[in-house]
Order: C-alpha cells, then structure tokens, then sequence
C-alpha cells in the first residue's frame, strides 16, 4: 500500500557546539555555527524513508522552515541519507518562535503541495525537539490540517496485513502503549525509532539534489508572528564525554565500573 | 556515476577552483543538454569542519571575489597592527643554545623585555600581511560554500571521503568514494580530477607514489599548526586586526601567533616543525605553556576556549610541488606544493592556483579540447609558471634550509633569502630525530628517560607530559575555561567526533617495526590523543581511537619507519569557528 509522508523537520544548532543564552532570547553566534536536521525529525524522516521503502509508489516530503542558507547547508548532507522531495520555507528555526504560528506556517505549506492526497497522508515528525521542549508544535500541524489520529512518542509503526498501522507510542519505564490506526490520515511523533542513522549514499544524494536546490531557490520568505511572547529563562542541555581505551575487560567488570560511575555523578 | 569534473576536498584550492569555474556557462559533455556537471567531496563533515585560520593579503581571493567585503563574514576584519615579537623564556624550561642564552642574557642587560618578550621594531617586509585580513577559514569557507552552492552550479557533498583515483593506463579517469557500508566503492567518472585534498591527502599520496616526484622534489619538512579561538576577557585593549608573529618560547624552535577577530575574539596558536628534532616533541603541552607566556598571558588571562583545532603542514613548499598535472587530472593548493615558506603564506597561494586551474578548464572546454595531460600543460601549468604564486615561490625555495642547523642559522637564513629575493640562502639538509638520551642529555639520565618512558607506556599514556614536568616545565593550572584538559579541547573546542562502523583510517603496517621503536612519536605528537601505548611490554602497536582523531594527519610524517597508513575517513573536527 502506497503511502504519502510528509515530515515535518528543521534544523538545530550542531548539539556538539559551545551554545550560549544572550539577551534576546537567542543564543551567542547561532548564524555562524553549524547545524544539523533536528534530531527528533531525523528519526522521523529515517522511518518515512524505510516505510516508504518498504512500500512501493509512497513518496516523502521533508516540510523545512528555516533561514534558507543554512537550510541549503544542512541539506548538503540530510540529503545523502534518504530519498524526499524538500519543501523549504524561508523563516527562523530557533526554539523561541512561536509553536502555534510555526505550526500555521507549515499547515499552510503542506495544504500547498502539489499532488499531495491529504486523505492517505502520514504526517511525521519529532514528538521533541532539540530547541523547542513543547512537544506541540506538531500536534496543532495535524490539527490545522483536520488530522484527528495522533500518536505521539512514537517508536514503532508497523503495516498490518490488513493494511492497518500497528503503533508503539512510549510510556514511562521503557513500555509501550500499542495501538491500531485502520489507516491514514494520521499524526505520528516520533521518539527515537529503533532504527539507526542511515549512512550517507552519494546516489541518493544525486538524486535529491535534482529537486532540493530548486526548492530552496524556489523558498518563500515567511514571517512567524512573536506578538505577545515573553521568555524568562533559557537553559541549555548539559553533556558530557569520558573516553578511553581498554582492552580485553570483562563485561562483568565494566558494567561494575559504570554503576560506581552512575553512583558517583 | 559519469560527471564532467569531480574535485576532492574543500578547501581553499578547490573553493578557488569553483569560484572561477561558477562564473562561466558551459555544457556537459557527461550530460549532453545540461550544464557542466561538477561535484565536490569533501572528507569532513561539514564544510569548513577541517581547516584554520588565517591571516592572508588575499590577493588571488580578491581577484576572484571583487566584491568581498569582510563585513559580511563573521571574524573576518582587516589587518590593522603587525608585530614581530622575540620570546625570552619566564621559566628557564626551554631547551636553548649557549648562544641563545647569551642573547638573552644580553637583552636582559640593555632592558630590553616587556612581559619577557622583545617587539622588534620592524617586521620584514616579506612577513608583512599589512594589507590583508584576519579570518576564520572555516567562516571563509562557509560564506563562499553557501554562495556557490547556491549558484545550483556545483555540488558539494560533506561527510564523503575518497578513497582513491582511478587510474586506468597511466590516465585519471575519477575517484573511487571510500565505502560507507551502501554502495561499497563506488565510482566517480570525469573527464577531469582535481586533486585539493591538502598536505596528507588519500589521493594527493597516491598519486606521488604512482607518478612519482619531479627530480629534487620531496616532502621532507612539516609542520603541526595548532590553535585555539579565545573570547578575550572584557576590557581588553587589543582591537580587531592586530597581529603577533612570534618566535623563542616555548622552544625555540617553536613559532607562535596572536590574531585578533572583531568581538572581542582571538586566535592563538604554535607550529612546531619537523626539524624540531625532539623525540618527545609533542604540540598541546606546548600550546598551554605559550599561551601562559607574560607577553600573552597579560590579554588572554581570565579569557575562554571557543573552539580547538590541529592541522599539518607541507613545508617544503615549491620543492615540494608534484606533477601538476596530468592526463585527467590536475593538482592544487598546498597538496600541490604552493605553500609559501617564507612569507608563511599559503591560502591566497592554494586558492589562486585553484583558480589558475579553472581558468584553462574553461579555455580548453571553449575551445572543444580535451582535458589531457599537454593541454592542462599549457592552459593550467603555463599560468601558473607566470604568475606571482610561482615567483614568490622560487624566492622562498630554499629560505629555511638553515633551520637544519638550528634556529639561529635558521633566522638568518630566512632574512637573507628574503632581502635578496632568493639569491643568498644557508642551505641544510634534514636530520634524523635525536635520540632520546641525546635530547636529554644534560638534563635526565638514559636511565631515568627509560623510567619514565617505561611507566607511561605500562599506563597506555604518552610520555612527553612526565617528561616535560621532569625538565622543569610546570603544571598547567587548569581553569576549566581556557586553560583545560587535551581531551576537554577536543570535546569543548573542537567537539570531536566520528560516525560509528566504520574501519580505523590509521593502521600500521608492520608489528615488528612498531615493537623495536623506541619513540613511538606518532604518539607523542597525535593532536587529539588518539593514538596512544597499548599498554603492553614491549610498546607493541599503538592504540588508535576513532573518536579522537581530528585527521591532522600528524602521525603520518612523524613515523619515519613510514609504516603507518593514514587513509581517507569521515569525522573529525565538528567547529566551523577554527
């Protein structure tokens, strides 16, 4: 059975950079960092393109509202790991828009598509987000669109015989809540998928590109209302990376390593 | 895959290159009916993930971008100060010459220090950037890959090593990318290769090995630039453009440099050269205790680590230039020796040679000829020959050769070729890395210097740090902001990382000449710590960890064994701000 995904992604600071809260809100030097697709949409798209693999004659769209030159950057490589057709809207990404206008700007894209049959259509996207913790924005996408089956935390979709979706959403303590959709339209959050990053492909490169170039060429400026937003805080996610080398220690050994680790932190 | 030109690498050479080449109109002959097809691929991650920063006069980069303006680029600002900067040694830990110390001792007589360091009071002209500008190269490669990629003329294609060129009969017929577990090698056809994979590049390598070197030509002098991006503490005086080139501390043979960006941003950082002939040279200890230099320490004291970032450097310059070109291919940049070792120069150089490259591609193709080794002769080579990349070039040929009998024939020599255009050197030939017990000599016991060695190797950790503090240098009073961990550099600023599954690019060819090498510098001068003792007795193949390995490719002239493989991999560094 064929089917028709949108997924709704943009793009995040690099985590992996020194990121800083100024007066604004924004963060310290966010246009001259790199970027990267939205973890959270990044699950998303890698199980819209393994689903629309799995099922011949479905096709993926990537909705992507961002400041376009960065768009065209992370694109440079989002591109080289599924097959999509882009559709890009020129606009701020960072996690102090608005989710209640950003969901109207993407609602409207999305009706925009050409060809797109909203009646079969999956719409995909991060349950989170790295810059924006709401959790809502794609929720009201779904809404604004008329879409009324929403799954969100989603880790698994499988395709029933019956042409049914079988839907894994997570729960608290690693369970998971299953649920049957009869089918399409539907909302689907997704969580981390079980599914790894795939790697890059040069041919699936070559041929997104055909069509992602023009799409950013193509991107409509669009303005994301911020009447009536005040932020008090801004707080940034905290990592941290131990590494070394060890050879031919037992597993037993490390595990106890790594609780003494846990206990101490 | 058929396209008409495919290049490998990102940097500046090959940005040259497509910069000049965007300009024009011209039609595929992969792809009758469409424009030329041309794509990059570039190792790192992202575009500007692999490279440095730079203090350039930017004369070929203006040539191409007429209307440049460093306003549009972040930290990129005109030179406004230059300074030529002696440093004496606060510690007494620099391993210097009688003659040095008597200089020093002389200096400190006449009162002639500030802060341990003496400003000359003038700057050769042939070190002179006076016109140019302070950039970050990463934020320059950004700006010109955004716009060429959005001229939809060029592709350019992250996270995609090459593993080599095809070579069919003597002819370049594309590149074979590395496998990435989807299409396992697959293949790139051109009509033309361009080879801008820099110093250590998979395929600038294969082809020296495979053409060979013109007589005389070598690559027999590096060096390891390293540095670090600081946001200066507030207040600071220095303004925007300024510029220290140093020399003396914290060896000798070790030069420093201070650039400053608009914002209150600066780049600090060392080179330490091949014909630094210590067996422990190593370039992070050394970086940390350059940084705490009075001189310095009084503007970078109480600043922040922003970003951290390794690479080498082909220092042979002209005499290190292969085959330029060939039938299908083409070398540029610094891989292609165009690095000036004189001026210290080498961007501007790498990006006009890219962009002499592109101005005979699009000779020969208007003019329907083939993309042979002849007529890359004389549309590409012949220009380069007459411009001033060769010129200045063939002045600095020989301008360091005196480093090889030490920093003080070394300086002279540099200022003799350079006020007589080249006429006068002091020549020298390279020597092996001293021995451990001869570099210690004076200061540790062979046996104490094996006591060492030995404890550290057991610890799977290099030794030079044991042996620096054993020589007098002190502790590193770690901050936490600027003054931090190797490992918390790799993580804080050069957010180091690599994508799992993929086979170690560095390997080792044979066990035996790991086992019987007493030195092990692929350890001690590893930039992210990556290479490390295995921990067993005897040393043994070194450990190699993926995940640090910001491909500086560091290990690779520094095993003077030549038996270690340094291939083409994704990862690395992940700053755009180096």
């Amino acid at each position: 059975m064929p089917f028709q995904i949108v997924v709704c992604g943009s793009i995040v600071p690099d985590p992996l950079q020194t990121l800083e809260p100024i007066t604004g809100p924004a963060l310290k030097n966010e246009m001259m960092l790199p970027a990267v697709l939205d973890p959270w949409a990044g699950h998303a798209l890698f199980e819209a393109a393994a689903l629309a693999q799995e099922n011949a004659g479905s096709k993926v769209w990537l909705v992507s509202l961002g400041p376009k030159a960065k768009l065209q950057q992370v694109m440079m490589t989002v591109a080289q790991k599924a097959p999509f057709e882009l559709v890009a809207l020129d606009g701020p990404s960072s996690g102090f828009a608005d989710s209640f206008e950003t969901a109207g700007v993407l609602a409207d894209a999305i009706s925009a598509i050409a060809g797109l049959d909203k009646s079969r259509m999956l719409l995909f996207g991060g349950w989170e987000s790295a810059s924006r913790g709401a959790g809502s924005t794609l929720q009201m996408v779904g809404e604004r669109l008329g879409i009324m089956e929403q799954f969100l935390g989603v880790d698994q979709l499988t395709i029933l015989p019956d042409g049914s979706m079988e839907i894994l959403e997570r729960m608290a303590g690693g369970q998971h809540q299953v649920s049957v959709c009869a089918a399409p339209p539907a909302v689907l959050g997704w969580a981390t998928g079980f599914r790894p990053a795939p790697r890059n492909n040069p041919q699936v490169g070559m041929a997104n590109m055909r069509l992602v170039m023009p799409a950013l060429q193509r991107a409509k400026a669009v303005a994301v209302k911020s009447d009536g937003l005040s932020f008090q805080s801004v707080m940034l996610p905290k990592q941290q990376r131990e590494t070394r080398i060890v050879k031919n220690m037992p597993a037993e050994e490390i595990a106890r390593e790594i609780v003494a680790w846990v206990k101490e932190n | 895959m058929d396209v008409d030109i495919v290049c490998i690498g990102f940097g500046p050479a090959t940005a040259g290159f497509l910069a000049t080449l965007e300009k024009t109109d011209l039609e595929s002959a992969a792809c009758p009916g469409m424009p030329l097809q041309v794509i990059c691929y570039e190792r790192a991650d992202d575009v500007g993930f692999g490279v440095s920063g730079v203090v350039t006069r930017a004369r070929g980069i203006r040539a191409t971008l007429p209307d440049l303006n460093p306003a549009e680029i972040p930290m990129a600002t005109p030179v406004t100060e230059e300074r030529l900067v002696y440093l004496l040694d606060p510690l007494g830990a620099s391993r210097r010459s009688r003659v040095l110390k008597a200089g020093d001792r002389l200096l400190r007589t006449l009162g002639l220090p500030r802060e341990f360091g003496v400003e000359l009071p003038y700057v050769p002209p042939f070190l002179r950037k006076h016109d140019g500008l302070v950039m970050s190269l990463g934020q320059f490669m950004q700006f010109v890959g955004g716009r060429l990629m959005a001229s939809g003329k060029v592709q350019i294609w992250p996270g995609m090593p090459v593993e080599k060129a095809l070579i069919e009969e003597g002819c370049v017929r594309g590149i074979r990318l590395v496998d990435q577990g989807v299409d396992p090698g697959m293949d790139i056809r051109a009509a033309l290769t361009v080879v801008g994979d820099g110093p250590v590049g998979a395929v600038g390598r294969q082809l020296d090995q495979e053409f060979k070197m013109p007589e005389g030509h070598h690559h027999r002098e590096w060096a390891l630039g390293m540095k670090m991006v600081v946001d200066l503490p507030p207040g600071m005086e220095l303004q925007p453009g300024a510029v220290f080139h140093t020399f003396g501390y914290p060896e000798p043979e070790i030069f420093g440099f201070l650039y400053v960006h608009p914002e209150q941003v600066a780049t600090v950082g060392i080179f330490v050269p091949s014909w630094f002939r210590s067996p422990m040279r190593t370039s992070y200890r050394y970086l940390q205790h350059f940084m705490q230099h009075p001189y310095l320490w009084r503007y970078l004291r109480g600043g922040k680590l922003r970003s951290w970032g390794a690479k080498s450097l082909q220092e042979s310059g002209r005499r290190g230039e292969p085959f330029l070109a060939g039938d299908g291919y083409a070398r540029i940049g610094e891989g292609s020796g165009s690095t000036n070792v004189l001026t210290g120069s080498g961007v501007d150089e790498a990006w006009t040679t890219g962009a002499q490259l592109a101005e005979g591609v699009v000779e020969l193709l208007q003019a329907g000829k083939p993309l042979s080794g002849t007529n890359l002769e004389q549309a590409y080579v012949a220009r380069r020959r007459s411009s001033w990349v060769e010129e200045e070039g063939r002045i600095a040929e020989k301008a360091r050769d005196g480093f090889h009998h030490g920093i003080l024939r070394g300086l002279c020599g540099m200022a003799l070729s350079g006020f007589t255009k080249g006429n006068l050197v002091i020549g020298g030939e390279p020597k092996p890395t001293q021995s451990l017990p001869d570099y210690y000599q004076g200061k540790l016991s062979p046996e104490e210097v094996d006591r060492i060695t030995g404890a550290c190797r057991a610890q799977g950790l290099a030794s030079h740090d044991a042996l620096m503090d054993r020589c007098g240098w002190p502790a590193i009073p770690y901050d936490g902001q600027l003054l931090v961990s190797h490992q918390d550099a790799l993580l804080m600023g050069g957010k180091v990382q690599a994508p799992d599954g993929f086979a170690d690019h560095v390997r080792f060819l044979d066990r035996n000449i790991c086992e019987k090498c007493a030195g092990q510098l692929c350890i001690e001068m590893c930039s992210g710590q990556a290479l490390t003792p295995n921990g067993g007795v005897p040393a043994g193949v070194p450990a190699f960890d993926r995940e640090k390995c910001i491909h500086c490719g560091a290990c690779q002239w520094n095993c003077e064994q030549g038996n270690l493989v340094f291939q083409a991999g994704a990862g690395g560094l992940h700053s755009s701000e180096n």
